[in-house]
């Protein structure tokens, strides 16, 4: 007998569910092996995290402040995803996001009427997130120039960027040293529903629902989708693959914009050190957890912010790095690569004679 | 104006090393048609594991060991994703750097001495030192080549013989002929699977060493993100060298030259702030892919192997 691959025709709703499901399960038995090797129980561990993600109601809003950047950066990077634009430059549109946003809050707020201080602080953030992402995406669509390199070296320059910022000629002079801008004119905050849970979270549950439209029920959807498939063959269709990138990556760019500007408002309601702390990176895994759904993006979203305020909780109350949250979500992708293989084919038995074969 | 061209060809070639050692490993890598993007993952994992060893048995030896070792462990993992599984090879290799950077993260805060709340950052271990070589480092200028650590002399035996291997043997031919065109390679009787995992795997040693050069000579000592995005500067060095080792030499003296000017500036104390003279080597990328795409655009072919960033599968019969 002998095995082979098939190319699945299909894929079946079922197994495009187990097969995250199942690779956040060896993700976690992974972890509890070198958890094991460090000689720390891992249940007790697993048991910890879990209290801290969603053990009291404040924990709970704990995780949904971490969850809510994760949202949005997730959807952004998932519809760049979708046309394998390789955009991991969300962590830097979140920041240069959070920087434009303070500048308007900053300088505009005392001009403007104050209901219209936070639309006008949150559209800044959008459309700087929409810059720092239309410049690879113009560099790709036209030039041909790699988009994983200049998206990720676009990072650093907004980040470099933000701390010369609030550590210089925004520096508060108010603020005692202390690295970060003057706190912002209440007509900038973001409100918050319940903790420090902002409105953020309705953002991006609104914004889940009308991607999903965008890309399931639109033409602008279909050419997303087709270009993932094949550019060539996109282009003979008479789509302007070129055009789509481009506007597809100001979307995704203004996502993590917002998220940006929703930490500042919402959060810190200041720029200061702590808006980039990974939210961008672990987008990645989000998006290709959710198999690039912006719905599933959600719960995914939830998921990963869980084992990030866990990985605090066990620091504090066990002694474990937090940082233990950060090795789960890196082990989660590798099952979920391999997983990839048996939903895109199926394992079939050979029989009979192989093909070319004489008798 | 002696004396700052010598200290600056030193530094450049002090910053320049790991860079050399982790582009010469992508550039193996890539030839034989994988696609490696964790090379900023497998740098950290390199330079914690190194310094932690080190720490503990003060042998440099053990550190650069482990260090390859570390490298060789996840550039297989990358290898049995996209060769053996056909996994998406930028997604696998995105993996890759998410989870080493993390628990490269995680063993800075759990290895360290219980002094030092178990935490590697702060510690201070036995470093590869420079020291002169005999009347070469008295050499007007050049002499700074001669007046380095022992991993940066490796990197003068690295460069030609990684050239020679490639271009000059029967080895290097397969490894080209894989990249190319597998379906070739395979018919002319090279084992296309096997060849990418060997050569994978022996990248990531390199890029492995790479991160101990970092953590063990350049600065060292542990520290959260001390590669600074150099895993990422590499694979853009690669399309810079024309996925030629010898040009590797080339790419890295440039972004260590650009380090070298950026500390002379900033030990000057000019006006301009720090952050934009931290900035130059990731702008610098970005400026170096888009010629070198131009460049690809105008004549051609660079020397991207053909086959780059595809899975292999032998069509059945």
């Amino acid at each position: 007998m002998r095995l082979a691959f098939e190319k699945r025709t299909s894929t079946s709703k079922a197994v495009l569910f187990v097969v995250p499901f199942a690779s956040f399960l060896v993700s976690l038995l992974l972890a509890a092996l070198l958890l094991g090797i460090s000689k720390t129980d891992p249940l007790r561990t697993y048991a910890a995290m879990f209290r801290g993600a969603f053990g009291s109601w404040s924990n709970f809003t704990e995780t949904l402040v971490k969850a809510i950047p994760l949202m949005l950066t997730g959807l952004g990077v998932s519809i760049a995803f979708r046309m394998r634009f390789w955009n991991i430059g969300a962590e830097g549109q979140l920041t240069l996001g959070g920087v434009a946003g303070a500048y308007v809050a900053l300088t505009w707020a005392p001009a403007l009427p104050p209901p219209l201080v936070l639309p006008a602080v949150l559209v800044a953030g959008m459309l700087a997130g929409a810059l720092w992402a239309g410049i690879p995406a113009l560099l790709s669509a036209y030039m041909k120039v790699d988009e994983t390199l200049t998206t990720l070296m676009l990072n650093y320059v907004a980040i470099l960027f933000s701390e010369h910022l609030y550590y210089g000629p925004w520096r508060d002079p108010q603020g005692y040293g202390f690295p970060g801008t003057a706190l912002f004119p209440d007509s900038a905050w973001l409100p918050r529903l319940a903790g420090r849970a902002h409105l953020g979270l309705v953002f991006a549950f609104a914004l889940a629902v009308f991607l999903w439209l965008v890309l399931n029920r639109t033409r602008f959807g279909f050419e997303v989708k087709i270009i993932g498939h094949n550019r060539t063959s996109a282009r003979y269709q008479g789509i302007n693959v070129s055009a789509t990138i481009v506007a597809a990556l100001l979307l995704s760019g203004a996502l993590s914009g917002l998220a940006g500007v929703c930490e500042v408002t919402g959060i810190s309601r200041r720029l200061q050190q702590g808006l980039s702390i990974g939210y961008g990176y672990t987008a990645i895994i989000v998006a290709w957890m959710a198999q690039l759904n912006p719905l599933a993006v959600i719960p995914v979203a939830l998921l990963m912010a869980a084992l990030l305020v866990g990985g605090d909780q066990v620091q504090m109350i066990m002694g474990l790095p937090s940082a233990m949250g950060l090795v789960i979500q890196g082990l989660i992708l590798f099952p979920l690569l391999a997983g990839s293989l048996f939903s895109e084919f199926r394992l079939i038995r050979l029989t009979g004679r192989r093909k070319g074969e004489t008798a | 104006m002696i004396p700052l061209l010598t200290s600056l060809l030193a530094i450049t070639l002090r910053a320049g090393t790991s860079l050399i050692y982790a582009t010469v490993g992508e550039i193996y890598t890539e030839r034989s048609g994988i696609l490696n993007l964790g090379m900023e993952g497998i740098m950290l994992m390199g330079a914690v594991s190194a310094f932690a060893v080190v720490y503990y048995t003060s042998s440099l030896l053990a550190g650069l060991l482990i260090a390859g070792l570390v490298g060789a462990l996840l550039a297989a993992i990358h290898a049995l994703l996209c060769i053996t599984l056909r996994a998406n090879q930028v997604v696998s290799g995105l993996s890759i750097t998410l989870f080493g950077s993390g628990l490269a993260s995680f063993l800075g805060q759990r290895l360290g001495p219980v002094s030092n709340n178990r935490y590697l950052v702060g510690l201070s271990a036995v470093q590869f030192k420079a020291f002169p070589l005999p009347f070469l480092s008295r050499l007007p200028v050049l002499g700074a080549m001669f007046n380095q650590d022992l991993l940066t002399y490796a990197v003068y035996l690295l460069v030609p013989l990684a050239w020679f291997f490639l271009y000059r043997t029967r080895e290097g031919l397969n490894l080209r002929a894989v990249g190319e065109n597998p379906q070739t390679a395979d018919a002319m009787g090279i084992k296309v699977q096997r060849v990418r995992y060997l050569y994978t795997i022996a990248g990531g040693m390199l890029v492995g060493l790479g991160g101990a050069h970092l953590s063990l000579a350049y600065t060292p000592g542990w520290s959260e993100n001390i590669t600074g995005g150099r895993g990422w500067i590499v694979i853009a060095l690669v399309i810079f060298a024309m996925w030629n080792p010898a040009r590797a030499v080339l790419g890295a003296v440039l972004f260590g030259g650009i380090n070298a000017v950026q500390f002379r500036l900033q030990a000057a104390g000019t006006h301009i702030p720090a952050a934009y003279l931290n900035m130059l080597p990731y702008l610098a990328t970005v400026v170096v892919l888009v010629i070198m795409t131009w460049w690809e655009t105008l004549s051609k072919r660079i020397g991207a192997p053909a086959a780059l960033g595809t899975s292999y599968m032998r069509e059945e019969k």
